[in-house]
């Protein structure tokens, strides 16, 4: 073990990262490894799962063991690591496309399992790697390559189908307030249960709509306001508010049984240390084969 | 003939418990020392439709179902009128003439008696429940093929014992109240009988309870599946079993959810394993491939229904070995093993768990209904005889060395080393992505050439460790069927009557159909008289995949697609028809 403390660096890899200038997932990028620095982690303690889009590009830049998972199946696949080990924390980078579209059926039905994972979701209300195409959170109307004439579909609201599912952490952050960013990412580790957080991250090529300038206007602090977390009705309103001012914060934080904790026999040895102590003819089957005898 | 061979087959409605009423009268068998096979047809619905369940029973050895019957319990009139044709000359029809009447005449056949027992009034007499009518069919059965009432109440001690004294004693009493009226009401002579006799210890299990117990044995850790048939029944096994081994078990959203979990669990170092049927292996299609690139070892059962679509839920077929064969975009390695029977369930699953770590890929066990769904024989297992390989773990030395440690390092075998995720010095991406030997994505054509040829690599050296397929009777045969998973059953059981029409056959039987044993079936198709390929599916997809191995053409095939299993009796007709 290093004796030294790691840096920001130690949780880069040397590849240059591929974003475009400006991009919010250069910000979420720095805040996820100043969090993981800050919680005092090597890069070999940390399982990070990546999906499919500029957000899961990451993957090639953030140095800990990792998984680029399949469009949309993240979340699954943390669960899969997170029952094999569940003294590694799991942390998910994933976008709006892949975790809203793709993966909506996962979102939901993790959020419900509430395996102990933290999961960031880039949002940037539109498809940018394959160059411009409307994504599940595209506003009402707004215009895209698939929809020249606007889009009819509502718009997902990501926090209230996360608290209606649920999500026993749900937050929003803005990848234009890296310190404020970096902090969530802690709650979000540091939180027993799935945290979830929603990342308002501009994509300056491909949404010309919802700039930093139109978040920088809108955003406001839910802390800051006196919003009462623990209290769900007022994290659905708070979920539902999206006309003129848009919170950030937690919505919604209430602990309650996680998953990969409530297995009995996996309570006092992870389930990959009981796999590779495994030899053959220890489990005693006569009981079970007796039935067929 | 008339003693120790016996088919006896119930029919009724759905939700009227013909399953586990078919399932105790094969324990009875099997308790008798007798060799058993139960084959169970039923709709996709939980009440109404017709259910049956069919158990053969023979003191010589048998694998599979039979057209025969020789008592037929009928719970209602359809199970007669659907199933009068199958009757044995001096087979006997129970029914219950105080429920529904029939007229004999209708039927226009002489060689079998009709027997009307009040099976519902006993029932309600002895135990004061409609639902204890299937034991007073049993006790009936037992008193018409001379088995001591005495066999029956050992079955059902053993099988409700667990349920308490109370449930044995009312199983018990309807029993004999079946038993005693069919004692005091039936003078007429019945030729067959059964009767007890010594045998070797056995098990009496379907191919789905095999297969975990293979699954159990070779130390799987987490069985993550969404319900289908006929492969449901392996995750209420696990889930009922599992835990108390130390295995975590899943029940998902879905079968995405139920393949990425498992591939998910892989990665952090535990045995997975995922089962559906190829409604849901569909769905998983895309994660085959995702475990092809990334190389983690994984387990998947494909237990076939007939398809396209939803298809016949309930019914089996071999529609599916095409699809497993090529499933999923791009190239990379793969293993489809089909086992024949619960013994082939039990050894090849804890095999498929070597392979998928020795070689760091998905192996697909390709089963059918009814395989997975039927009780058959079998001799008891050998746990001295399951290894277990995990295959590859990378040392600290290869953790520590002054170079970053190199995941998909390109090797000799294609098989690189893996390290335990949080291990230090092991930091790795498990790409998805084409990569390099660290993982990262790299679309290079030097990158994608060493990455993609390093995967393929191990097929070839997987090739060499699978055992060769067997070949099953004379060695020297006129006739040669080759066929592959389930067929095995009927195709042997086929042997003895074709001999009995003049004609000499043995079986080549497929279990591992990728990578293909090329050169032992080219040699099997270059020596022998006649081939003939019998699979259930109407598009020759083995004897096409032979062809396409070892350039050999079957000379015959026999296929079929209606949702039902082949018969010997099916078998032997159509030899002799092709054989014209």
């Amino acid at each position: 073990m290093s004796e030294q403390k790691t840096t920001i660096n130690d949780f880069a890899t040397d590849l240059k990262p591929t974003w475009c200038p400006g991009c919010g997932d250069f910000s979420i990028w720095l805040a996820l490894r100043q969090a993981l620095v800050k919680l005092g982690y090597q890069p070999h303690q940390v399982m990070m799962v990546f999906g499919i889009g500029c957000s899961g590009n990451m993957c090639n830049f953030v140095n800990a063991y990792g998984v680029h998972a399949l469009h949309g199946r993240t979340l699954p696949t943390a669960m899969g690591l997170r029952m094999a080990n569940h003294d590694m924390p799991v942390v998910v980078i994933g976008g709006d496309g892949d975790g809203y579209g793709e993966g909506g059926n996962h979102f939901i039905h993790t959020l419900r399992a509430n395996p102990n994972i933290t999961y960031i979701v880039h949002n940037n209300q539109v498809y940018g790697l394959t160059t411009g195409q409307t994504s599940p959170t595209s506003d009402l109307h707004a215009k895209s390559k698939t929809n020249p004439t606007g889009v009819i579909d509502e718009p997902i609201n990501p926090l209230a189908l996360a608290i209606a599912a649920g999500g026993s952490y749900v937050a929003r952050g803005f990848s234009g307030d890296i310190p404020g960013l970096t902090q969530q990412i802690i709650n979000g580790i540091q939180f027993r249960g799935m945290a979830f957080i929603d990342v308002f991250q501009p994509c300056v090529t491909f949404n010309k709509v919802n700039t930093y300038q139109y978040f920088r206007e809108r955003v406001y602090n839910l802390e800051e306001a006196g919003h009462d977390a623990s209290d769900k009705q007022a994290a659905f309103n708070k979920a539902l508010e999206h006309e003129g001012k848009l919170p950030i914060g937690v919505f919604y934080e209430k602990e309650r049984p996680v998953y990969e904790y409530s297995f009995p026999q996996i309570e006092e040895k992870t389930l990959v240390e009981q796999s590779h102590a495994y030899k053959k003819g220890e489990r005693d089957l006569d009981t079970i084969i007796q039935e067929f005898r | 003939m008339a003693t120790n061979s016996l088919a006896w087959k119930i029919g009724g409605e759905a939700g009227s418990g013909i399953k586990v009423t078919g399932e105790m009268w094969a324990r009875l068998c099997h308790h008798l020392g007798l060799n058993v096979y139960g084959y169970t047809e039923y709709p996709s619905l939980i009440r109404g439709g017709h259910n049956t369940y069919h158990v053969f029973a023979d003191e010589h050895p048998i694998k599979s179902t039979t057209e025969r019957v020789e008592l037929l319990v009928a719970l209602n009139k359809e199970t007669i009128d659907l199933h009068i044709s199958e009757m044995s000359p001096g087979g006997i029809i129970l029914y219950d003439g105080e429920q529904f009447e029939i007229d004999e005449a209708e039927y226009n056949v002489s060689f079998v008696s009709f027997f009307s027992v009040p099976i519902k009034r006993l029932a309600i007499e002895a135990a004061e429940m409609d639902l204890m009518k299937n034991t007073v069919a049993l006790g009936a059965s037992c008193a018409l093929v001379k088995v001591d009432e005495a066999v029956l109440n050992a079955v059902i001690e053993k099988i409700f014992s667990r349920k308490g004294e109370k449930v044995v004693a009312l199983n018990q009493k309807a029993a004999k109240a079946g038993f005693e009226y069919v004692r005091n009401h039936w003078d007429k002579e019945y030729e067959y009988s059964l009767v007890g006799r010594e045998s070797e210890p056995s098990l009496l299990l379907t191919g789905n309870e095999a297969l975990s117990l293979g699954a159990l044995a070779a130390g799987i850790d987490y069985y993550g599946a969404y319900p289908m048939t006929p492969a449901s029944s392996v995750l209420d096994f696990m889930a009922a079993y599992g835990p108390q081994h130390g295995v975590v078990v899943r029940q998902t959203e879905d079968e995405i959810a139920a393949i990425n979990t498992a591939i998910g669990a892989s990665l952090g170092g535990v045995r997975a394993m995922t089962g559906t049927s190829g409604g849901g292996f569909s769905l998983m299609v895309e994660a085959l491939g995702m475990a092809g690139i990334v190389e983690t070892p994984l387990v998947v059962l494909e237990s076939q229904r007939p398809g396209p679509s939803t298809g016949l839920p309930t019914w089996g077929g071999q529609d599916d070995l095409r699809f497993v064969l090529h499933a999923s975009q791009g190239e990379f390695p793969r293993v489809v093993l089909a086992p024949g029977d619960p013994e082939e369930c039990f050894y090849e699953t804890a095999n498929a768990f070597n392979l998928a770590d020795q070689y760091q890929l998905p192996v697909i066990i390709l089963s059918d209904k009814f395989l997975s769904e039927s009780i058959a024989m079998t001799p008891e297992f050998d746990n001295e005889k399951v290894t277990i390989d995990r295959g590859k773990w990378a040392t600290d030395h290869e953790l520590n060395g002054p170079e970053r440690f190199k995941r998909y390092l390109d090797t000799e075998d294609g098989i690189s080393s893996r390290p335990l995720p949080g291990k230090e010095g092991g930091v790795f991406l498990a790409n998805s992505d084409e990569h390099d030997e660290f993982g990262y994505s790299r679309e290079e054509s030097s990158t994608r050439n060493q990455q993609n040829n390093k995967r393929l690599r191990k097929l070839e050296h997987v090739k060499q460790a699978l055992p060769v397929p067997r070949v099953y009777g004379p060695l020297s045969a006129e006739v040669t069927l080759i066929c592959w998973g389930s067929v095995k059953g009927p195709a042997l059981d086929s042997l003895a009557l074709l001999m009995k029409t003049g004609i000499k056959a043995n079986v080549l039987h497929l279990v591992y159909v990728s990578p293909f044993p090329s050169e032992y079936v080219a040699k099997i198709m270059q020596t022998s008289k006649t081939t003939i390929v019998v699979e259930n599916n109407v598009t020759a997809q083995c004897a096409g995949l032979i062809r396409e191995m070892t350039g050999e053409k079957a000379d015959h095939l026999i296929g079929k697609s209606d949702g039902r299993p082949f018969t010997p009796e099916e078998i032997m007709r159509e030899v002799n028809n092709v054989l014209k």
